[in-house]
């Protein structure tokens, strides 16, 4: 089944991230997808994440597409011009890619390359229209398509707990009307505040995806609520991972093993997917490292 | 108005490594402004010149440097110094140094960066606040550029970055987009949000051909054009 068929089915759908190494060392990224097989209905591969330089998104979902697993190709207007990006768009559907994801993408200087040019000639919504234009048959400039790539299956992205959140709200329906088909979340760690997010969006008609970023550690959650746009991990969550990392410490005093810190994450995630899930079309998973942990969230959380 | 830096004197002095004799042109303009072209900082930088070695022939101040009639003139009033002098560094915008670039037959040397055209498009200093698109969208988005207030020049709205109504590139930066919505927002106009302004349209930004043919531009374009390379 495609990612498509799985969202059409109406059945709460799963997707997970991976990403790109940096280096030509592909077995990694290759296992992580591996992994998931069966398990997700599509795979989100990262476009340069955190604006910082590897493989690209293209080859590695290339590269999942002839293993027969489903790609989600994420592109961000950061690196590339619209002639390169409708390029992509095209060079994608050639090699067998369906699903895309339309992102503006981090600017230059938070990567790894801060020196260099930001493009953003198209952001989220004009590389959707783009996008969009492209399966009507005719690309940015109106010259028509020998062939378009009309079974392009695109989706966006959206900030549910974003502050202000009307101008996400804006977007996003902007996003749909420029050919959005399919939406997936920033990591969301409140039902709460995410069932009311839905309420607000309840006439947007396509699938949204709640994101889950797995919770490495409490430092981490409280990395992210100072440093991160638009996420927030409620205090009681920091406690529970914090409370694992000392009963970690204190075995380890004694000289035992012990990973109670990997274990309340996964808890942590399970509970989140099991809570997230009964207010929109399913969870979209970023472990962001911790890939080989997805498969145990997933049983955590009877799926 | 041309915003410029000094460039470090390490650089300069790697300009002119084979030269010994340097004339050396301020302008009174923007640079000027900025204080990196005033009098006192020539005085600074030709004080420097001297004590790495370099003897300066002589020094004009330009009104306008970008100007290349007027700076012509000054050079002429100053022509057994520009003759004698290896090479000339002239502390004014980019655009100045060509112009001089385009008045003498002699190697020329910036001595400063030029920044950004920074919000002195008129008197409003400080930021930059106009990239000249050519299609000005203020209109849309309650009267602040989406193009120069956004790290990104983004026109769609704000991308997922702005956290407490920072920009992501800078947190002593406001997130543009978070000014256009608050602004809208206030005038009762957030719906404006929902409109979807045709793509940015980079040619826009070329000069239209009625504005080449005005008197102002043929002025411009009857000055001698050799040292640039143009007919
Ligand atoms: S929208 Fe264009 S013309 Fe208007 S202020 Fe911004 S850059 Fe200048
Ligand atoms: S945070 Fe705001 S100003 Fe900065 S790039 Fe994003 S939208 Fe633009």
């Amino acid at each position: 089944m495609t990612f498509r068929e799985a969202l059409e089915s109406q059945d709460s759908t799963i997707t997970c991230e991976v990403a790109p190494p940096k280096g030509v060392n592909m077995e990694h990224v290759l296992e992580e997808a591996e992994l998931l097989r069966g398990r997700v209905a599509g795979l989100n591969v990262t476009d340069l994440q955190a604006a910082s330089m590897r493989v690209s998104s293209l080859a590695t979902c290339t590269l999942l597409e002839q293993k027969g697993l489903e790609p989600i190709l994420q592109m961000v207007c950061r690196d590339r011009n619209r002639l390169a990006l409708q390029s992509e768009l095209l060079s994608a559907y050639v090699l067998g890619i369906r699903n895309v994801l339309c992102l503006t993408g981090d600017h230059v200087v938070l990567g790894d390359h801060p020196e260099s040019k930001p493009v953003f000639d198209l952001d989220s919504v004009s590389l959707l229209q783009a996008a969009q234009g492209l399966i009507e048959g005719r690309d940015l400039s109106g010259n028509e398509l020998a062939g378009p790539p009309e079974d392009l299956f695109l989706g966006a992205i959206v900030t549910p707990r974003a502050d202000p959140v009307e101008p996400q709200i804006y977007k996003l329906h902007n996003k749909v009307r420029a050919g959005a088909r399919f939406i997936q979340t920033q990591a969301m760690y409140d039902a709460d505040t995410f069932a009311k997010f839905m309420e607000r969006v309840a006439d947007v008609d396509v699938p949204i995806l709640a994101g889950i970023v797995l919770l490495k550690s409490a430092g981490m959650a409280r990395y992210m609520n100072a440093n991160v746009a638009g996420v927030f991990v409620p205090d009681s969550l920091i406690r529970e991972m914090s409370a694992a990392g000392e009963k970690d410490r204190s075995a380890r005093a004694e000289g035992k093993k012990a990973d109670f810190r990997t274990k309340t994450s996964i808890e942590i995630a399970a509970r989140l997917i099991r809570d997230l899930r009964p207010h929109c079309a399913g969870v979209h998973l970023m472990p962001l490292g911790w890939g080989h942990h997805v498969p145990a969230v997933l049983e955590a959380a009877g799926l | 108005m041309i915003a410029s830096e000094r460039k470090p004197t390490e650089e300069i002095l790697g300009y002119l490594e084979a030269e010994k004799k340097v004339f050396v042109v301020a302008c009174d303009g923007c640079s000027a402004g900025c204080g990196v072209s005033d009098p006192e900082h020539t005085a600074e930088m030709v004080k420097e010149l001297e004590a790495n070695g370099k003897s300066v022939t002589g020094t004009a101040r330009v009104e306008m440097t970008c100007n290349r009639g007027l700076t012509a003139l000054v050079l002429t009033q100053h022509l057994a110094d520009v003759d004698s002098a290896d090479g000339i560094l002239v502390l004014a915008c980019g655009a100045g140094v060509q112009s001089v670039a385009a008045a003498v037959e002699k190697p020329v040397h910036p001595g400063t960066n030029s920044v950004y055209v920074g919000g002195f498009q008129g008197l409003w200093r400080s930021e930059p606040r106009c990239a000249e698109c050519g299609n000005c969208m203020l209109d849309y988005t309650g009267g602040i550029c989406p193009y120069t207030a956004c790290s990104k020049s983004l026109l769609y709205g704000s991308c997922g970055g702005p956290k407490d109504g920072k920009c992501e590139v800078d947190d002593s930066v406001e997130c543009g987009w978070m000014r256009i919505y608050e602004r809208l927002a206030a005038l009762g106009r957030a719906d404006r949000l929902q409109e979807m302004p045709p793509l940015r349209n980079f040619q826009n930004m070329l000069p239209v051909g009625d504005k080449r043919r005005g008197s102002l531009w043929a002025l411009e374009l009857a000055e001698p054009e050799k040292a640039e390379g143009k007919d």
